[in-house]
């Protein structure tokens, strides 16, 4: 067993009477990439932000590299420079050009020198093959640009764990492949992520383990061989039918 | 036939039918009309001024004479203009953060406070810092209570101007900025205060050039402003036209270039900033 990088320890979380999370207890190892999936409000997209202190916790506990996630304050601005998290819509700054973007944070926050970033910075924009678009603005910038320089200012800040809540889902499909292509670079660079997503395929390509989220509970666990082939419980089953397409009648006799 | 017609007139005059009136085509069909009767009556004032001349109406020799003192005094129209301005940012920008960040206290009396600069007119305002203060035992000069008459109806305005910027910005913006790292006063500074000012930066130069016409009250507290030169030559030599000419050409000289520098730099902040 690798070294533990995130445990989650009967995690609660609920929004007033609505319970949301319920009893969630997991752990990520180093290099380890998880994926959650379940239906929609089940909770996947607020468990990621409960690890990132955007929400806060009605019980349990949250430990980084066996430390507990502060609730506020100074602790958890500093812990939240280990938990490096992309959205779903993005969230480049629109004032700063996609530079800027990435050199904020390591610059106020860690204090690098910005020739030091910038040459760390440029590298990884190639990397994701963006390196001309440095000096774009956000806006100039497709959907799956914009996305992957918004990997790329995440990675800088060199995180313990990378949150991915749902990046695809704003995208066109086509620019979705190169996302995903950036985070299966990632994977194989041994990465610790922690993945949100309603891509199957993709899901199964990336992780070394899925978990299943459905009422607030995680329903099941396992490799994505087991989970996909021979889902144990009748829910996930329910879950993975609705994406596979299937005609009940055929009008033309298949090709064979 | 209806659909021959070439113009469309709105049939309901609301706003919005107005508004789409003036965005229609019509408007720039019209344009040559609109353009051709503006230089027509212009060229018809010109002629009259130079009528007016021979008949010795127009006193060029007093407005020569006055200038100098119309000069003095739309400078200190600017400085004080200038100074409320820059004081009025300094409390609106405080109210808006109190407002945004809900401090406790503070953010009911900064409530109590704007309604109260927003809804009473700085005349009023004027008065009571200039005649109210020293009752109580506190004495300032003229320019300073016309300052701070300035900063306190200036503060509400622009308290809402920047209040409506930040609460423009989108929460998910500051999340973003939290989780790369970045603690609160970082995250305003960087994320929330450029993207809010220049949301807001369009209402700030409304209340800037509102602000600087509002010194023309000034003249009541006894400040030697333009307002009250132009009323005092009036009083003095009964040379309207020529007192009050300059009065309009000195107060479009001072708010014109504000005008004029603030549509550029809309513009500008426009394109370095949105469209995400």
């Amino acid at each position: 067993m690798p070294e533990e990088v995130l445990a989650i320890r009967h995690l609660k979380k609920n929004f007033g009477e609505l319970t949301v999370l319920e009893d969630i207890s997991f752990s990520v190892g180093e290099g380890e990439v998880i994926v959650i999936v379940g239906p929609s409000g089940c909770g996947k997209s607020t468990l990621l932000r409960c690890i990132n202190g955007l929400e806060g916790i009605q019980g349990g506990e949250i430990l980084l590299r066996g430390t507990p996630v502060p609730k506020k304050g100074k602790d958890l601005t500093k812990v939240r420079q280990k938990i490096g998290m992309v959205f779903q819509n993005y969230e480049l700054f629109p004032h700063l050009n996609v530079l800027e973007n990435i050199l904020l944070a390591p610059m106020k926050v860690q204090k690098r020198t910005r020739e030091d970033v910038k040459e760390e910075a440029l590298a990884m924009l190639s990397r994701v093959g963006l390196e001309s678009k440095a000096e774009s603005f956000p806006r100039q910038l497709s959907g799956g640009q914009k996305q992957r320089v918004a990997i790329v200012r995440t990675l800088c800040m060199h995180p313990d764990i990378l949150l991915f809540d749902e990046v695809t889902a704003a995208l066109d499909p086509e620019m979705v492949r190169e996302v995903l292509d950036v985070i299966l670079g990632l994977a194989e660079d041994g990465k610790t992520m922690l993945i949100v997503t309603h891509e199957m395929q993709f899901a199964r390509a990336v992780a070394d383990r899925v978990i299943f989220l459905d009422n607030a509970r995680i329903c099941e666990e396992g490799t994505p061989e087991l989970f996909f082939d021979k889902p144990k419980t009748e829910r996930a089953r329910e879950f993975l039918k609705t994406f596979s397409f299937q005609r009940k009648s055929r009008k033309r006799q298949e090709v064979s | 036939m209806v659909g021959d017609m070439g113009y469309h007139f709105p049939h309901v005059f609301g706003n919005e039918a107005i508004i789409c009136y003036l965005r229609s085509d019509s408007v720039v069909r019209w344009l040559p009309w609109i353009i051709g009767n503006i230089g027509l009556s212009a060229a018809q004032g010109i002629l009259r001024i130079k009528a007016s001349r021979k008949a010795g109406f127009v006193n060029w020799e007093f407005i020569m004479k006055y200038l100098p003192l119309y000069q003095k005094a739309a400078w200190l129209t600017v400085r004080i203009g200038l100074c409320g301005v820059a004081l009025s940012v300094l409390i609106g920008l405080m109210c808006a953060l109190v407002q945004h960040y809900r401090v406790p206290l503070l953010r009911q009396l900064t409530a109590c406070y704007i309604e109260l600069s927003r809804n009473t007119p700085l005349l009023i305002q004027l008065f009571f810092i200039y005649y109210g203060l020293p009752k109580l035992g506190i004495k300032t000069d003229a320019p300073s209570c016309g300052m701070a008459g300035l900063a306190f109806l200036g503060g509400g305005y622009m308290a809402e101007a920047f209040r409506s910027g930040i609460e423009a910005v989108d929460k998910a913006q500051m999340e973003s900025a939290y989780s790369l790292g970045l603690d609160r006063w970082q995250t305003f500074f960087y994320v929330l205060l450029p993207q809010a000012v220049s949301i807001s930066f369009p209402a700030f130069v409304a209340n800037v050039i509102f602000l600087l016409k509002e010194t023309s009250v000034f003249s009541a507290i006894s400040l030697m402003d333009l307002m009250f030169t132009a009323k005092d030559l009036i009083g003095l030599y009964y040379q309207t036209v020529e007192s009050l000419f300059l009065l309009v050409v000195f107060y479009l000289l001072i708010l014109l270039p504000v005008s004029l520098a603030g549509t550029l730099l809309e513009r500008r902040i426009r394109y370095a900033g949105f469209g995400v």
